[in-house]
């Protein structure tokens, strides 16, 4: 990863990925965002956490524009995100999203579901789409699945197939909003092991989530949030066992011990 | 009694009208009102603005007053030499578009917002996520209301009848003008009708149920 000959400066920009500037933006007179300064490493696994309402799921959307922003800028890969539009669009095509709710095209079968977005949007011809789409659906676990619609599925499985249509696009970054929120317990475990094994793999992930477990093993960061801001962030290992803010001091102990 | 089989031909003539009339007028009916929703849920405020623009006016004028409109204003302002048939045409279309255009937008809004948002963060265009994604989950919800709708605009184009338009309703002046007994004449008019509606909701109870196992 070290390249000694470019100077430190280059290393530090190009490695940055997504980086957001002073973000405000309220709902109404709610001030959901308040001056949140982040930058994301390529590679780097970043766990949002805090209370419910504190902003973090707001965050995770503004970053590929399905939230609006009030004030600051969002770049990505040195990119400033563009205004709806075709080239919104493209910049979303890099950003892979998977959500609390799966969102699967109920219209479509699983296959089509991983298929739609490299035909469509990437142009990728049918029969390449459709080996991608399976090895992808392999990859996450359900490839004996293809051919079902999504409400034949799982949760647990519906979710895995949310991550293989958005890893379809070859995404630089891929944001989880809650993405185990939905699921029932003994399902929350096949969803966070194909996770796991992408950050292994090395891809840039930016998760909200409530599961601390994940946190811990796959984070190289942790952000907690609290009413719109982050107010600390650190190593997992320094943050579950050493917090500094007396915010996430309370927020730890009444989620760790029960 | 005879007054049908005295003047099938002229009968059948009208009764032609009719279904042309009302398909095609349905069909650019149809066509408009999906590009108008398109235009009310956009993200571009001007093209949001036109939609409701008209189909605040469409929706709103009597159809007669449009047909006036039609005869009298848009040959002198838009397109002179429309032949009365074109003009018909567009008066019945664009009225019945802002009820398409009201009856598809409720459709899309029966769509769950995580789908559009799916789509989009896939990269689709708003095009591509309206035409792939949101209109074919919301077709199953404006199937019924479509059919209201055509059924509607089956027993509107009788005004155009009064327009001097061959068509249905007109005949039923020809043969009063001609002395026949009015009760048999209109029961004749009426069963042409009904042969036309009832075609229109068996269409779509058709396409509500294959829609239906599709799911």
């Amino acid at each position: 990863m070290t390249n000694v000959s470019v100077a430190k400066e280059d290393v530090a920009t190009s490695d940055e990925l997504v980086v957001l500037r002073s973000v405000n933006k309220h709902f109404g007179a709610l001030h959901v965002l308040q001056d949140i300064d982040l930058t994301i490493a390529r590679g780097e696994v970043v766990v949002v956490i805090g209370p419910s309402g504190s902003g973090k799921s707001t965050l995770c959307r503004t970053i590929n524009r399905l939230e609006t922003i009030d004030s600051g800028t969002i770049t990505i890969d040195g990119k400033p995100l563009p205004h709806e539009g075709r080239e919104l669009a493209r910049l979303r095509a890099d950003v892979g999203m998977v959500f609390q709710s799966f969102n699967l095209f109920a219209h479509k079968t699983v296959l089509e579901n991983v298929m739609l977005g490299q035909v469509k949007v990437r142009k990728a011809d049918k029969k390449q789409a459709e080996e991608k789409a399976r090895a992808l659906l392999d990859r996450v676990g359900v490839g004996t699945q293809a051919d079902k619609y999504p409400a034949q599925l799982s949760g647990g499985q519906q979710q895995r197939v949310a991550i293989a249509r958005a890893l379809a696009m070859d995404p630089k970054v891929m944001l989880f909003d809650e993405p185990t929120s939905a699921l029932d317990p003994e399902m929350i475990n096949e969803v966070l092991e194909v996770m796991q094994q992408l950050a292994r793999e090395g891809m840039t992930m930016i998760v909200v989530t409530h599961e601390m477990g994940f946190a811990r093993s796959a984070a190289n960061r942790v952000v907690f949030m609290a009413d719109g801001r982050i107010v600390e962030q650190a190593a997992p290992d320094q943050f579950f066992s050493n917090p500094r803010s007396d915010r996430a001091k309370d927020f730890l102990s009444k989620i760790l011990h029960h | 009694m005879n007054v049908l089989l005295d003047h099938l031909a002229d009968f059948r003539e009208g009764f032609v009208g009719t279904v042309l009339l009302t398909l095609a007028s349905g069909l650019l009916a149809m066509v408009l009102g999906v590009i108008i929703a398109g235009f009310r849920v956009s993200p571009v405020p001007p093209l949001r603005m036109f939609g409701t623009a008209w189909v605040t006016l469409f929706r709103n004028t009597p159809l007669t007053l449009l047909f006036l409109v039609a005869w009298f204003v848009v040959p002198v302002v838009f397109a002179p030499g429309l032949s009365p048939w074109m003009k018909a045409l567009l008066a019945l279309s664009f009225y019945t578009s802002a009820f398409v255009c009201e009856a598809v937008r409720s459709g899309i809004n029966t769509v769950p917002m995580g789908q559009a948002e799916a789509a989009r963060s896939l990269g689709m265009t708003f095009v591509q996520t309206l035409r792939l994604i949101v209109l074919p989950q919301a077709t199953r919800t404006v199937v019924a209301p479509l059919s209201s709708i055509f059924i509607a605009l089956t027993k509107n184009s009788a005004i155009a009848g009064a327009f001097s338009v061959t068509e249905l309703f007109g005949w039923q002046k020809t043969m009063s003008d001609q002395g026949y007994a009015i009760a048999w004449i209109f029961l004749w008019v009426a069963l042409g009708y009904l042969v036309i509606t009832f075609s229109i909701s068996g269409l779509f109870r058709l396409l509500e149920r294959r829609l239906g196992v599709a799911r």
